[in-house]
């Protein structure tokens, strides 16, 4: 087996958001890789900074949020933040697609599903009218849309939740991205329609061998779907591994919490709650962000952020209970 | 029909003594399509019936529109149900007047999902938990300002940011705040409707263990509405799924999630994204043609009721 390069490579990108008292890092020095046919996902709780992750790769962030750090290599390129707005648009969509949350919002509700697609294509100059026509039966088709050909000629509000955000796949996949960004799919929807959602998406990735980032605050869907897992806290990345690891072995004080914190285990007892709420970023503790409602806190964890260890086979964690100075 | 069901061993503090009884609740929402077009019928809530005990967790699950939280809204009267029978400590609830509901109120409460939309942003915290007491003229302000205090500390809180307004809390707290507001007139049974899935996954569990224990302290009965069946698996005694505006099955939550016996129950349950890497999900599919959807509930085990 030939190691491939990863497709995606994320070094220490740090995006920021200038606020009258100071700064405040939405995204912290955060490091990962993904390679074609793989799966990451990203979990974390609301404010860790998942969302903003993905939006600095796609180079989205709103000014006043800046984003710093890198590199971010990509399919070759050595840096998708040193290139100029119109080369990264050419990627935006073309080589990288992506769909957000809300399928009831993000298609234009005055344009056909047709026409949407359309668009997608003919932006990045993929070929004629009738082309495009031709190419999003298929694109419905592969999403596993009903009658695509009368379906080309509906508008989005008839549509129900989950097909729609079947038709922001195809769009997605128009174009043949190679990495496919996919920022809580599934969250709006029923739990069967979820089920379908992940599913097709696990077989888009299967069928054009893409590299999938799975952004998601339930560890049952990362359980289901990564290959790989990450989780933030706080604007970082507290802790990285293989999917399988991080459920059995997880390192992290937080990410054993978050797993303890699942319903399960003898029906009403008490759940294992972590204590006290996630930090505003504004006014982080100058040490671990997650000491304050850690367990296993100790002396060293108030001094400076804690640096990546690692924990395992291809397992990092940000912790100081695995420094080599401390037993 | 029998209502009876096999009690394993009890979770919660329920004594076998129903509190809350609804029979062939109905709610029918007219939807008018367009100009010339005769207005039709939604059925949002069609024939259920069920019973909460004293002191018990009763489950009510189902995707959106499924009609479960109509259905509480009709219990409370928030809405009106279209025909069907109410029974509070067998009293009956849609006979009552005006005043005589605004009494029962005090008795049934509810606490909404939104922490973010449910407390009015205008009015400091104590003002808010304070608020049901005045309308219901208890108490004189001194015994009020302790009642509250006494309420914030129950929930959790730290009685010094009784003065704060809403969004100086975080959804957690606020939930907390809902959750007070809620007890302060002492009710017995509260409608808990999706009460946790606006919060972040480790805040969740606080709430949860929360309601646990102010039930064990306080022999609350919870008629908690949840599309988290895994939430409703944990802390219910008691589970009933609904459909499209029905009761597809219902029964002790321990033998309906091990034994499913309508279509769509099997269908939901599959699909529950399980965080367990060596969990193989076989995913259901339900043939919506090959459905009885008119199907009455009939008896399929001890306490166990499906409609197939």
């Amino acid at each position: 087996m030939t190691v491939e390069s990863p497709l995606l490579r994320v070094e220490d990108l740090t995006t920021t958001f200038k606020i009258p008292h100071g700064v405040v890092r939405a995204v912290d020095h955060v490091s990962f890789e993904l390679r074609r046919g793989e799966t990451l996902g990203i979990v974390g709780e609301s404010g860790s900074g998942k969302s903003m992750t993905a939006l600095s790769i796609l180079r989205l962030v709103q000014p006043p949020g800046e984003i710093g750090g890198g590199p971010i290599s990509f399919n070759g390129r050595s840096d998708l933040l040193e290139l100029s707005e119109r080369d990264m648009r050419r990627i935006r969509g073309a080589e990288i697609g992506f769909i957000f949350q809300e399928p009831m919002t993000a298609l234009n509700p005055v344009y056909t599903i047709g026409d949407q697609i359309a668009e997608a294509l003919r932006v990045h100059g993929r070929g004629t009218r009738a082309e495009a026509r031709t190419k999003s039966v298929e694109l419905l088709e592969a999403v596993k849309i009903p009658e695509p050909e009368r379906r080309l000629r509906d508008y989005p509000h008839q549509l129900s939740g989950g097909m729609r955000q079947r038709v922001l796949i195809a769009i997605a996949l128009a174009c043949q991205p190679q990495l496919l960004i996919a920022d809580e799919p599934t969250t709006a929807l029923d739990v069967t329609i979820q089920a379908e959602i992940l599913d097709l998406l696990h077989e888009m990735k299967e069928r054009f061998h893409l590299a999938l980032l799975l952004i998601t605050h339930d560890l049952g869907v990362v359980a289901g779907h990564a290959d790989r897992v990450a989780v933030m806290y706080a604007g970082k990345l507290v802790e990285q591994g293989p999917m399988r690891q991080i459920f059995e072995s997880p390192k992290h004080p937080y990410t054993q919490g978050l797993l303890d914190s699942i319903p399960g285990g003898a029906p009403g007892q008490r759940l294992r709650a972590i204590d006290g709420a996630v930090p505003n970023l504004a006014n982080l503790p100058p040490g671990c962000a997650f000491e304050p409602r850690c367990p296993k806190r100790f002396e060293l964890c108030t001094s400076a952020p804690p640096p990546s260890y690692e924990v395992g086979p291809a397992q990092r964690a940000r912790c100081y209970l695995y420094d080599p100075g401390h037993v | 029909m029998s209502l009876d069901y096999a009690r394993d061993k009890p979770f919660d503090s329920a004594q076998g003594r129903p509190l809350v009884e609804v029979r062939h609740l109905v709610k029918q929402f007219t939807r008018s399509e367009g100009f010339l077009s005769k207005p039709s019928i939604v059925h949002a809530v069609n024939d259920v019936s069920f019973t909460v005990d004293e002191g018990e967790t009763f489950g009510l699950v189902g995707e959106s529109g499924s009609g479960k939280t109509t259905t509480g809204r009709c219990i409370l009267r928030l809405i009106e149900p279209t025909s069907g029978e109410v029974r509070f400590r067998g009293d009956d609830v849609l006979a009552y007047s005006k005043e005589a509901m605004r009494q029962a109120r005090r008795q049934m409460q509810i606490v909404f999902q939104d922490p973010y939309s449910s407390l009015n942003p205008r009015m400091r915290v104590r003002e808010i938990i304070e608020e049901p007491l005045v309308i219901h003229g208890i108490g004189t302000r001194e015994s009020r300002t302790e009642r509250v205090v006494e309420l914030y500390r129950l929930v959790g809180l730290d009685p010094a940011t009784l003065d704060r307004y809403p969004h100086e809390f975080s959804g957690g707290q606020r939930q907390r705040i809902g959750v007070a507001r809620a007890l302060a007139l002492n009710p017995s049974f509260i409608i808990a409707d999706e009460p946790v899935s606006a919060l972040d996954v480790s805040i969740q569990a606080q709430v949860v263990n929360l309601l646990i224990e102010l039930q064990q302290k306080l022999g609350l009965a919870y008629l908690f509405i949840a599309h988290d069946l895994r939430l409703v698996e944990h802390i219910c005694r008691r589970t009933a799924v609904m459909y499209l505006g029905r009761i597809v099955e219902m029964g002790n939550t321990a033998l309906l999630f091990n034994n499913p016996r309508h279509p769509y129950t099997k269908a939901l349950l599959s699909a529950i994204p399980v965080p367990d890497p060596n969990h193989k999900p076989a995913r259901i599919d339900m043939n919506k043609h090959d459905v009885n959807f008119d199907a009455p509930l009939r008896e399929v085990g001890p306490g166990h009721f499906a409609a197939v």
